[in-house]
């Protein structure tokens, strides 16, 4: 959606010169303080600063020159990418930049805690990988806890049902349902994970053994650890999905709904082929949403089990994390994240692009 | 279905109260999951060891609450006036979650609402580079993981002298929630008339003028929507928080998780500091809950 605004482009020559000496000093330094900095640190010269901070301000000075310069070059033009430029300068920095050099680290064989510093390996990383059971293992890990989603999609549907129907205090129950979701996974690892699972003396443990489970032990055999962690998992985040589904529930043309009872269909059946269809669209949203954040799962995992039993729970990033934090093996961790990425961005694009597609033919 | 069954046999007013008693019976189920968690851990902050490990569950019927779990922290009635370490070293982890919290949701609220203003308003054009490219640069962003760029951070920020930094933290949270701000805030432009924007530039303003007087004031609830998902998602955050901070810029969920280790049945103080930990969010659910779930349901609906 765009207007066509009046463009006036009617800025003075001497100010777009002013524009792009701005720009064009700036550069300069920029790129003359990075080389020092380089060199420097290369120890080709004994100029320059103890660490990279100084660079960091002149990317920000510079930053602000290409913006001014942009304002004063371009005029009204300059006006509207201004609103752009910062955000996007922002993420530059901060993605790319770093992007670009985690794959410098994972052709390394570095340590930091080792005196020696880093060393080319080149495919090194990368070999030791595709052999590393541990970080397969994770990897699969990944698979169980993605299938867990659809059964947190079907609660989440259905709660959202609930919430949508002729209820009383619905504010009050969608104010409840939404709380485990306001909660630090940090703070929910240690209040369900340690102390409501705990095996003496937690509630969900006496209930389990009331119930005839006679050793409700959560996390130490694998299967029934990893299942937990999707418990924990889950809890925190069906508010999520359910939030999304009841606006789309909400967002539901009433006619058609009336119509369908008119017609007699049951409440099954008028879900089924009514509500169900419709909802299509928001339940592909809110799933591809929830993988997103599901491929970031670590905290429960990192506090409640360290990925034990024998990396039963794993997940890659918190395989990573121990692997940084145990070894402090950057290069190996980076290239594993990096691995990790590749693959993430491989099956998104074909998933989205497989929705895309099937979606067309549904609707 | 059970509900459906009788649908066919029963009177319509038998049926109807069936219906609704599964329905309540559903819906307090799960309020209590929700709820139950909550309760155990503010209670059992004032539990003695005995009570822990008898499994009372209500107070004053089956235990006798105490004031041990905040007074491991220095917070309870007798100990707030006396000098506490416990207490500082929790206040500062505290104020530190809250300014990283709070300045990186302001920082990507202000950068991700201009972006999206311009996204939704403006073609650019640079190169082949047109607007949904740039909205895709954006929101491609989501699904990075973490993983992947906190191991650069690591090695980057130790050489910007940035590690253990609340700075350097505020920047990564700000990039973090940045495509859910965008995400966010181009659906709250999109639904603000251009007309009005028009007649703000016919009446001599110009864009930034007709952004800052008429744009912001409408979108301002949306603001605030994005603004509360930021901090929410900020606050909890403890994988960056546990790797780039060590002892100046702690946070509170750093905090918690290394205090979860090797307390044995010490439980009172670890459910004192995560009813501590938990409770600004709850609040804040609890208050704000409407700006939440607006925030959670753009995208949802077409």
């Amino acid at each position: 959606m765009t207007t066509t605004y009046i463009i006036t482009d009617n800025v003075p020559a001497q100010q777009k010169t002013l524009g792009r000496v701005i720009i064009f000093i700036a550069t300069i330094l920029l790129v003359a303080l990075f080389l020092i900095q380089i060199l420097h640190k290369t120890n080709t010269i004994t100029l320059g600063f103890e660490n990279w901070r100084p660079t960091l301000y002149a990317y920000l000075l510079w930053s602000i020159a290409l913006c001014w310069g942009i304002l004063l070059i371009k005029g009204d033009r300059g006006q509207r990418a201004l609103f752009v430029l910062p955000a996007f300068l922002f993420t530059i920095a901060m993605v790319i930049f770093p992007l670009i050099f985690s794959v410098y680290i994972s052709l390394h064989d570095w340590n930091l805690s080792a005196f020696e510093g880093q060393k080319f390996n080149g495919l090194d990383n990368f070999r030791a990988l595709l052999v590393d059971e541990y970080y397969w293992n994770s990897m699969l890990n990944m698979v169980y806890y993605l299938v867990a989603i659809l059964f947190e999609y079907a609660i989440a549907f259905g709660l959202a049902l609930l919430l949508n129907s002729q209820i009383v205090a619905r504010k009050f129950f969608r104010v409840v349902f939404l709380m485990p979701l306001m909660l630090s996974p940090v703070a929910v690892s240690w209040m369900l994970g340690k102390s409501l699972m705990e095996y003496r003396f937690g509630p969900a443990a006496n209930l389990a053994r009331h119930l005839g489970w006679e050793s409700p032990a959560f996390f130490s055999s694998p299967e029934i650890a990893r299942f937990s962690i999707m418990v924990l998992d889950a809890w925190t985040f069906i508010p999520f999905m359910m939030i999304m589904l009841l606006a789309g529930l909400q967002a539901l043309p009433r006619e058609v709904l009336e119509a369908s009872k008119v017609d007699g269909a049951s409440g099954w059946q008028s879900f089924k082929e009514i509500v169900f269809p419709l909802m299509l669209p928001v339940s592909v949203t809110a799933v591809v949403i929830r993988i997103i954040f599901k491929l970031k799962l670590a905290d429960v995992i990192i506090n409640v089990t360290s990925g034990g039993p024998g990396g039963a729970t794993d997940s890659v990033t918190s395989f990573i994390f121990r692997e940084y934090r145990d070894r402090s093996n950057v290069g190996y961790g980076t290239m594993m994240a990096v691995v990790y990425l590749i693959i993430i961005i491989i099956l998104m694009t074909l998933m989205l692009k497989l929705i895309d597609r099937w979606m067309q033919k549904v609707t | 279905m059970d509900a459906k069954s009788y649908m066919n046999q029963s009177s319509p007013g038998v049926n109807l109260v069936i219906y609704r008693i599964l329905i309540y019976g559903a819906l307090l189920f799960w309020a209590f999951l929700c709820l139950f968690p909550i309760y155990w851990t503010i209670t059992t902050s004032f539990k003695t060891a005995v009570s822990v490990t008898q499994g009372h569950l209500i107070p004053w019927f089956d235990f006798t609450p105490k004031w041990i779990g905040f007074r491991s922290l220095g917070l309870s009635p007798e100990t707030i006036f006396q000098i506490s370490t416990v207490r500082e070293e929790f206040l500062k982890r505290f104020f530190n979650s809250v300014i990283t919290s709070v300045s990186a949701s302001v920082l990507a609220v202000m950068l991700g609402s201009l972006a999206a203003y311009g996204l939704s308003r403006f073609q650019y054009k640079l190169g082949f580079v047109k607007n949904s490219d740039i909205s895709f640069f954006f929101l491609s962003q989501m699904i990075l993981p973490p993983v992947v760029l906190a191991l650069p951070f690591l090695v980057l920020y130790r050489e910007l002298a940035l590690l253990d930094s609340t700075i350097g933290l505020i920047m990564l949270y700000a990039l973090m929630v940045l495509p859910i701000v965008i995400w966010i805030m181009r659906d709250q432009f999109s639904t603000i008339p251009i007309e009005l924007e028009e007649a703000g530039l016919v009446d001599g303003l110009n864009v930034w003028g007709v952004f800052m007087r008429i744009v912001l004031p409408i979108s301002f609830p949306g603001m605030v929507a994005a603004f509360i998902l930021c901090l929410v998602l900020s606050w909890n955050e403890y994988f960056f928080a546990a790797l780039l901070t060590s002892a100046d810029a702690k946070t509170l969920p750093v905090m918690v998780a290394s205090q979860t280790g090797s307390q044995g049945i010490n439980w009172w103080s670890m459910a004192a500091l995560s009813t501590a930990a938990i409770a600004p969010l709850a609040i804040i659910g609890v208050f704000l809950e409407s700006y939440i779930v607006k925030g959670l349901s753009t995208g949802a609906v077409k």
